[in-house]
């Protein structure tokens, strides 16, 4: 062992690493606890509106969140890895611009809509290539690519909304699958999140993203390509992000340049709550898709109490913070009683050395 | 002694270039000067207008209330943290100073500045508490209370507004009144600066903002109370920007829901671009306060030439962007030139 | 928690007039163990005032934990540490520095945004009217600090950038301003050149004349001789003497330092080696190492041998592709490799088992299966999946046969004691049946018994035709296990030895740069 024969200042003798339950003191699974709280929204829907258990509710539920449940996913895999990724809404309006834009100036919607994820993977590179080759923080990268990318659409598109989609495409936002009470956003969705589980936890590549974020040296001693696969990621939150893009303004049927904007708060949300590490080395696509069952069914219900959606961002904050804290509490109290108890220790040692006298 | 000739292999590096990297980081602020300069001037040329006493004056209002929420931005960032909520602090305190006029119309300014920065140091303790009690990442707290004191906010204000009628004319005075020619608010940041710049050289305590910055093991090796200092990084973040609220209102005169939104990001570029680095440990109030004034006077030069406002944010989310690889690139330069040899750890 | 701020001390200590004649600070019989391995059996040793005392000792043999243990950080769990004829218990580093001892690491913790003068008083700046630092106060003390151990350093220059002699200067002087009595510098001329050697040792003489008590680690035995006045010799975590320096010979040090028995070890079975798979050809990294060049062959075991600082590991960090190279090359069975590249590197059949194992040989939390399964998923997976259990599986097999200890193959790493942390490295490295494998430091910090099960396996692997680059500071290690040894001095090979021609002294000679007269 390196530390038994180097000397390092901050050593202290400590008996090893602190162990990063899972389980919140080894009680309950974290998925368990989601799910929980899921029954416990459903049940607070019931209570405030009574077509709240019907089926074609769930229509709404799952609309509504759509578009940030397929952001999340790759941002799942990036906050994994122990980055983050801070644009993803503003790459959603950005590419809803564009996509728009294309339109208007004539271009049929499909390759418009390629493009617009194009441009997606596009900007999702510029933010991969600062953080590994240029070596920027990811937070202050993606807080400028926020801004910029943002600041963009609105060059484009300042004022004006654009409109006039074909409707068999707009349509998705209003009628579901046939069939079924689930939107396509929705559906596809679903797809991603099982390719993303079966990625993140069944495959070569999903065991790199973990060791990145566990330990990125030794990750990087086993040959894993650190920088290739992180710059891969933020390329893919970009494209799905695109995607996302395309989804809401078809949805909504209209493009803005201020579309989507603070977004990020729900999609952030959903990977915390959804159990993944802000640390990174951690985290389940399971825990993930209750999180958006679970935001999507608070906001549906939250809405149908008639709370504005400036006060669900005061729920969703909090969400948030909780979903950050509630894990930590376990170390809180256990930092907090090995102090009273060192504290205590040196009070008797104190106490015996008195006794004995000079 | 040994016989090998123990010199052959050190590299030993040029004395001038070491002094240049220090100069490049020692005096950004003079960079920034150099910046604003060329930035004015050739606008000017452009436009003679651009140096006209009104102009002047509103770029200095404006920039002073981002100078302001520079000042508690760069303390928390010094530390290694980071504050996303500051424009919702402003929005609630300028929505709350509002309401304090509305309700006791003749309470003495001093006063109101002191609940305005009371409402801030509210906020600035949760954020302090959260981050140093719980041990969660400034980015997700602040990003979490971002939004949660925006909707406070916008549930207190609801569809109502506050606007300059409702505000006595000594209140509002401050936002447009002018001595010597220059704007009351520009003054009033320029104080703040300064005592804040002053403050940061003289005291044990702000010094240790740059140690927990610059090394935050070393710093807690050192005895320095990290937790402590941290959340009155906080403090100092929330109470600044609750005093930019009651600014912030005096200068626009009314408020609704939505104040203050995209702030934080607005300042975290001029920190930046002020030279502060994102890692903390360095970095000056001044050259922050400067960078908010070269922002301020870039988007303002941007109107003179015609380009529309509405590229604001793109430039400066480029300006950020730009600023920090700037000081990436050339901390990667002068690195191997400041080295004089590489230690061999086995 | 933290130490109150104290008001800024008087400057450097006049001569300390001890009215005891005893040592200042002293440690008796101290024993400390940690889990199963025992690093110090019995650390015993007097520092007095006005005195430079000699600690040397080949890595493993319980130096740092003794010095850590004077620092504060350990608390021993036998024995006792006596400060001024009284016992001293610390439970911190912050309370023995209060206490007047100070160390100076081998890797300085300067704050790089700081000067050179707040660094020297962080915590303590001298204040003026209103509690407000008195800068010029400071800047002040701080030249007159450097003036008495007569270097020039810019008190207002930002500490980021020192040179590492520079930064050691600084931490001696810190010391100075806490009003150290006892001074530890560990290993403090790895990193310097003769002129910052020489200048260092007229600091050091310069705080014995002033009654400071100075303890002085390291390995460069004419170092110990030019400026200490008395030694002591530790091994296997035991003291083994302390005698003026005048009563001693480089011979019988080095004599003390390494004499054992070799009988315990496992030596290598000797076996004819195969054709040449390593080829390093005057690889150079500037300002690291020069010029290195030798080769392994299959079946070979070839140690790299050498003090702390020599370079070794970075040679090794280098092949496997970690860091770059600025010249020479590397070649694996006759073809080039590219620089940087571990991918390549494992592709070649290379395999690198770290000197680090907690940040580089493991994902400490990650379970053990996933550790060893880490580096050979594209084997095991199927179709591009990971078939269920297949990493469970592998794992128990190679847990096998490595003769692994563990709960249960799901239980994080870091549950593993050190010798099975270690085999859980190497198993991840043989599961790939390399054709190279390169080990750092392979039995540091594990027991006695797994130790010798590494040395079989490294043996039996050799038997099988595989190339080993062992790079190792215990010498009855090397000796025991390679067929050949190249020494490194200060990043350049200093001599190569076969086993027939290689004993101890010959080999720390050459690793203390000690150059033979070639007959």
């Amino acid at each position: 062992m390196a530390e038994i024969d180097d000397l390092k200042p901050g050593d202290e003798a400590t008996g090893g690493p602190q162990p990063r339950r899972r389980s919140l003191g080894g009680l309950i699974r974290w998925e368990t606890l989601l799910l929980i709280l899921l029954g416990g929204t459903i049940a607070f829907g019931a209570s405030v509106s009574t077509y709240f258990l019907q089926s074609t509710n769930l229509f709404f539920i799952c609309l509504n969140v759509g578009e940030v449940a397929i952001m999340a996913l790759p941002l799942t895999l990036i906050v994994i890895t122990g980055e983050i990724d801070l644009s993803v809404a503003s790459m959603l309006g950005l590419t809803g611009v564009l996509m728009a834009e294309l339109f208007k100036h004539g271009w049929p919607i499909w390759p418009a809509m390629l493009a617009a994820i194009v441009l997606g993977m596009v900007l999702g590179a510029f933010n991969g290539f600062l953080v590994t080759r240029v070596g920027l923080p990811s937070l202050a990268v993606t807080i400028g690519t926020l801004t910029l990318y943002r600041g963009i659409a609105q060059g484009i598109l300042p004022t004006d909304t654009i409109g006039g989609f074909p409707a068999h495409l707009t349509n998705i936002g209003v009628i579901p699958i046939p069939g079924t009470h689930i939107p396509y956003s929705i559906a596809f969705f679903g797809v991603l999140a099982i390719v993303f589980a079966v990625v993140l936890h069944a495959t070569p590549l999903g065991r790199a993203i973990f060791a990145i974020g566990a330990g990125q040296e030794a990750a990087f001693f086993a040959g894993i390509r650190v920088k290739r696969i992180k710059f891969w990621l933020y390329v893919l939150s970009g494209m799905l992000c695109g995607f996302a893009g395309v989804l809401w303004t078809l949805r909504f049927a209209s493009a803005r340049y201020d579309s989507g904007i603070g977004l990020e708060l729900y999609v952030v949300t959903i990977v915390l709550l959804g159990g993944v590490s802000i640390f990174g080395g951690r985290g389940t696509i399971l825990g993930v898709v209750i999180a958006v069952a679970v935001l999507g069914t608070l906001q549906t219900a939250l809405t149908a109490d008639l709370i504005p959606a400036q006060d669900q961002n005061i729920v969703v904050g909090g969400l948030l913070l909780a979903s950050v804290i509630v894990p930590n509490g376990a170390d809180i109290y256990r930092r907090a009683r090995a102090r009273l108890r060192s504290a205590e220790a040196r009070r008797h040692r104190a106490a015996a050395a008195q006794a004995e006298g000079p | 002694m040994t016989t090998l000739a123990e010199d052959q292999k050190v590299v030993q590096p040029a004395q001038s270039s070491h002094r240049v990297a220090e100069m490049l980081l020692r005096f950004r602020e003079l960079g920034i000067v150099l910046a604003l300069v060329l930035v004015v001037g050739a606008t000017t040329i452009d436009n003679p207008h651009f140096l006209s006493a009104t102009n002047v004056q509103q770029i200095l209002s404006g920039a002073a209330i981002i100078a302001l929420l520079a000042i508690g931005e760069t303390i928390v960032i010094i530390t290694r943290n980071v504050d996303l909520s500051i424009g919702s602090v402003l929005g609630l305190s300028a929505y709350a100073t509002g309401v304090l006029y509305v309700h006791h119309p003749h309470v003495a300014l001093p006063l109101v500045f002191l609940f305005a920065t009371g409402v801030g140091v509210v906020c600035g303790v949760v954020n302090g508490a959260i981050v140093t009690v719980a041990r969660v990442p400034s980015l997700v707290v602040t990003l979490g209370t971002l939004y949660i004191i925006r909707g406070i906010d916008g549930a207190w204000a609801g569809g109502n507004q506050v606007n300059a009628s409702m505000l006595p004319s000594s209140f509002n005075k401050i936002g447009y009144g002018t001595f010597l020619g220059i704007p009351y608010l520009a003054i009033i940041a320029i104080v703040a600066v300064a005592i804040a710049t002053y403050a940061m050289r003289s005291f044990r305590t702000a010094r240790d903002f740059y140690a927990i910055g610059s090394d935050p093991p070393a710093a807690r090796l050192a005895g320095i109370p990290v937790g402590s200092r941290v959340f009155l990084a906080f403090v100092l973040s929330g109470g600044i920007a609750g005093f930019a609220g009651a600014v912030w209102l005096s200068l626009y005169g009314s408020v609704d829901a939505i104040a203050g939104v995209g702030y934080e990001f607005q300042v975290i570029t001029a920190v930046v671009v002020g030279g502060v680095a994102i890692f903390g440990g360095s970095g000056t109030v001044l050259g922050a306060a400067l960078g908010a004034l070269l922002l301020n006077t870039i988007n303002s030069a941007l109107a003179v030439v015609n380009i529309s406002s509405f590229w604001t944010s793109a430039i400066s989310g480029a300006l950020l962007i730009g600023a920090i690889a700037f000081d990436r690139l050339i901390a990667v330069r002068v690195a191997p030139a400041l080295r004089t040899r590489r230690r061999a750890r086995g | 928690m933290g130490a109150p701020h104290r008001a800024a001390p008087p400057l450097m200590p006049t001569i300390v007039t001890t009215t005891q004649p005893g040592p200042v600070l002293s440690l008796e019989h101290a024993q400390k163990s940690f889990g199963a391995v025992h690093a110090l059996e019995d650390g015993d040793i007097q520092l007095f005032a006005g005195e430079v005392h000699g600690l040397v000792g080949e890595n493993g043999a319980g130096k740092s934990t003794l010095v850590k243990i004077l620092a504060g950080v350990h608390r021993p769990d036998a024995g006792r540490l006596v400060l001024d004829g009284d016992e001293a218990i610390f439970d911190n580093a912050k309370q023995s520095q209060a206490a007047g001892i100070a160390i100076i690491f081998q890797e300085p913790t300067l704050f790089p945004d700081l000067t050179v003068a707040e660094n020297l008083f962080v915590g303590m700046q001298p204040l003026k009217r209103f509690r407000r630092i008195d800068h010029r106060r400071m800047r002040r003390e701080a030249a007159a600090v450097f003036e008495q151990l007569g270097v020039k350093l810019d008190p207002d220059r930002l500490a980021r950038g020192l040179s590492i002699a520079d930064q050691q200067l600084v931490e001696i002087a810190k010391a100075l301003t806490t009003n150290a009595r006892v001074i530890v510098m560990d290993e403090p001329t790895a990193a310097l050149t003769s002129t910052e050697v020489d200048r260092l040792f007229g600091i050091v003489e310069t705080l014995r004349a002033h009654g400071n008590a100075v303890l002085f680690v390291s390995h460069r035995l004419e170092e110990i001789f030019a400026i200490c006045q008395r030694v002591t010799v530790m091994r296997d975590g035991s003291h083994v003497l302390t005698k003026p320096v005048e009563e001693l010979t480089t011979q019988s040090v080095i004599l003390a330092m390494v004499g054992r028995d070799m009988d315990a070890l496992f030596p290598k079975v000797p076996n004819e080696p195969g054709p040449v798979v390593l080829k390093v050809d005057r690889l150079t990294r500037e300002g690291v190492f020069t010029d290195v060049s030798f080769d392994v062959r299959a079946g070979e075991i070839v140690a790299l041998a050498g003090l702390v600082g020599a370079g070794r590991t970075e040679v090794a960090r280098a092949i496997f592709g970690i860091d770059r190279w600025d010249a020479g090359s590397v070649e694996m069975a006759g073809r080039s490799l590219p620089a940087g590249s571990p991918a390549a590197a494992m592709a070649a059949g290379i395999g690198l088992v770290p000197e680090d194992r907690r940040q580089q040989g493991l994902v400490m939390d990650f379970s053990i299966e996933r550790n060893i399964a880490l580096a050979s998923l594209d084997s095991i997976s199927r179709g591009g999946l990971i078939p269920r259990g297949a990493e469970r599986s592998f794992a128990r097999d190679w847990a096998m046969r490595l003769q692994l200890k563990y709960g249960k193959l799901t239980n994080p790493a870091w549950t593993l004691s050190g010798g099975n942390q270690q085999k859980a490295v190497l198993a991840k490295w043989l599961a790939r049946d390399p054709t190279l494998l390169i080990v750092d430091e392979p039995t540091r910090g594990i027991d006695v018994g797994t130790k010798a099960e590494v040395h079989r396996l490294l043996s039996e692997l050799a038997a099988r035709g595989v190339a080993v680059l062992m790079i190792s500071s215990e010498l009855p290690e090397v000796l025991g296990m390679a067929d050949r040894i190249v020494v490194l001095f200060e990043g350049s090979v200093a001599r190569e030895f076969t086993r027939a021609e290689a004993d101890e002294h010959a080999i720390m000679r050459a690793a203390t740069g000690m150059v033979e007269e070639v007959a």
